[in-house]
């Protein structure tokens, strides 16, 4: 990870690095355009910052419950062609990838 | 390229083992962790799939109350203390097992924490600390296209099944494990066999590591002795048995050792273990590690589990393994030790049930671990996989007891049992395997032994008793078997001393 650069600006090597965690291709001159569009959207995002939460306790969801649980049953799945239709590529009844780089599974 | 590696007993003599478990169990819920497909093994590919394991847009996760339950019981079993707030996860990476983009999981609030696991070797107890336990889902298989050999080196491509993707998952994560020396291998390998036990105790899971419901991640790190830190680790992903399990630890030492005494870094760094050589490669270095980006899902509301709800699924505990077995010993009997054999040799629940069926334990042991191991090793099975229940093994004690058939006979329609014939009683009359009476056919025998052997019958009649035993041999040769022992030399003794 690259080092977090100050408040309100995004370097390149961080847009680069975000970029390669999408698996997105990025040019170069792309990364100096979405350093500064990113770092707009990180400013507009920041003013939240300025409101007063003395009194609001930290909360990740917007509903207030817990312990929301289904039975276990089985149901029935999608049929096999539905499921494959929507595939770019299908064979032998399972969806096909181009060649995985990388780790060995 | 193979490794270099040190001699084992020499890797002690200058460095100290750590290692640690991470291992994840697939829970045998009817239904998958966030939807309400099919979790049965072995269907065809992608036919247990919908909208939310396939994680196609507008979908919505629904947490399976059962594998909530699971996870704490196997908590509470591991002494944990159990999180009254607790989250799921995001885990964001690109594979193609992941139809999601992401795995959930559990990040910074687990379900369980700090429990601990006490595991026996040599008569030894070995305290393994828990670090936490939580919930997550299983991901895809993939499947390599082209290469050689299924591997991805050489792929072509790959095709991938979600059939298995959304199953409940359980990871386990133990602590570093100091202190265990030499025995480290076999700390970790009784570590793996303790936990299992105790999930089948529990019946969360079908626990059967070769069809993967069972998956271990060893943690191995060597540092010299004395040092004050720890080495750096290797974690070897996916091992796949118990005896892979210490096979993989002493693999690691070995190889670690010579990188360390060649003035070498260990890298830290996830390897893959071959089942074939019993060693180790590398796979991804942690230095290009991914980004997990956690983040608490949205999509799921908290698990708040009440002392009320916890204190319900403690009362529900089973016996748990380590207490039935201080039970049993008592019952039977028997020593610590003895009670080791019985475990390594998986005969506890088969005693047990051929105990529970009406068989002295005694007997029930000698069976087991003698005659019926020898069957087991013989055939190359697991001894519960011989085709013979624990009541007919207490059906065949039976008939020796009440001396319907002796010990030999009892091989004899142990054989029939074995290869389908029936049960123990139906095979004694069947192959007609009863010790005979004194019946006339048996007065024959005795007296064509004596008569075809007159330089034994005049030695014993000399006083030189001992020697009846080549007579009583004659006697259960021409039986086959069927006299009983002990009435031939009586009938023997009657015809040649006492008159």
């Amino acid at each position: 990870m690259s080092t977090p650069s100050p408040k309100g600006q995004l370097t390149r090597d961080e847009v680069a690095h975000l970029a390669h965690l999408s698996r997105l291709a990025v040019s170069d001159e792309e990364l100096d355009l979405f350093a500064g569009q990113l770092a707009a959207v990180l400013d507009a995002v920041a003013q939240v910052g300025k409101a007063d939460v003395a009194d609001v306790a930290p909360t990740t969801h917007a509903v207030p419950m817990t312990n929301v649980m289904r039975a276990d049953v089985a149901r029935p799945s999608l049929a096999r062609d539905v499921v494959l239709a929507g595939a770019p590529a299908a064979e032998d009844g399972r969806f096909r990838v181009p060649r995985i780089l990388g780790e060995e599974q | 390229m193979s490794d270099t590696l040190v001699d084992y007993d020499e890797v002690l003599t200058r460095y100290e083992p750590v290692i640690g478990l991470e291992t994840h169990v697939e829970l045998g819920t009817e239904s998958k962790m966030f939807c309400g497909c099919s979790t049965t093994f072995g269907a065809e590919p992608n036919t247990q799939t919908c909208p939310v394991c396939l994680g196609l847009p507008g979908s919505l996760p629904a947490a399976n109350a059962v594998a909530i339950e699971s996870t704490i019981r196997i908590g509470l079993a591991l002494g944990c203390r159990i999180a009254s707030w607790s989250r799921f996860a995001r885990k964001n990476y690109f594979y193609p097992d992941i139809p999601k983009g992401f795995q959930t999981s559990q990040y910074d609030e687990p379900l369980c924490t700090a429990g601990h696991l006490d595991v026996e070797v040599d008569g030894e107890t070995y305290r393994v600390e828990i670090e936490r336990v939580h919930l997550e889902e299983d991901t895809g298989k993939n499947l390599h296209v082209g290469g050689s050999t299924g591997r991805i080196h050489g792929a072509d491509h790959s095709l991938v099944d979600y059939n298995r993707a959304g199953i409940p998952l359980v990871e386990i994560v133990t602590r570093p494990i100091p202190g265990a020396g030499a025995k480290a291998p076999e700390v970790a390998r009784a570590y793996v066999t303790e936990l299992r036990e105790i999930l089948l105790a529990l019946g969360v899971s079908e626990v059967r590591m070769e069809q993967g419901n069972l998956r271990c991640d060893v943690n191995t790190s060597l540092a010299p002795i004395g040092s004050l830190e720890w080495g750096t680790r290797t974690e070897t992903k996916n091992v796949n048995s118990l005896r892979s399990v210490e096979r993989s630890v002493r693999f690691e030492m070995r190889r670690q050792a010579a990188v360390l005494d060649a003035g070498g870094r260990v890298v830290q760094e996830t390897r893959h273990f071959h089942e074939d050589s019993g060693s180790t490669s590398t796979g991804r270095s942690k230095e290009e590690a991914t980004d997990y980006r956690y983040f608490p899902e949205p999509d799921l509301v908290p698990i708040a589990p009440d002392e009320e709800w916890v204190e319900k699924l403690r009362a529900a505990l089973p016996e748990l393994p380590a207490a039935r077995r201080a039970r049993l010993r008592d019952e039977w009997g028997i020593s610590p030790t003895e009670m080791a054999w019985l475990v390594n040799a998986g005969a506890v629940e088969l005693v047990s049930d051929t105990v529970a069926a009406g068989a002295d334990p005694a007997d029930a042991r000698k069976w087991w671990l003698g005659e019926l191991a020898r069957r087991a090793n013989d055939a190359g099975t697991d001894l519960g996989d011989l085709a013979v229940t624990p009541a007919q093994v207490a059906e065949l004690i039976g008939l020796v007891s009440a001396g319907t058939i002796n010990d030999q006979l009892a091989r004899q329609a142990l054989d029939g049992v074995l290869a389908g014939e029936g049960g123990p009683a139906q095979v004694v009359e069947s192959r007609g395997l009863a010790v005979m009476g004194e019946s006339d056919e048996l007065v024959a025998a005795v007296e064509a032994a004596i008569e075809g052997n007159p330089d034994v019958a005049d030695k014993v009649r000399g006083g030189k008793v001992q020697a009846i035993g080549a007579l009583v041999g004659a006697v259960m040769k021409t039986t086959r078997g069927k006299a009983d022992a002990a009435t031939v030399k009586r009938m023997l003794e009657e015809r040649l001393i006492s008159s």
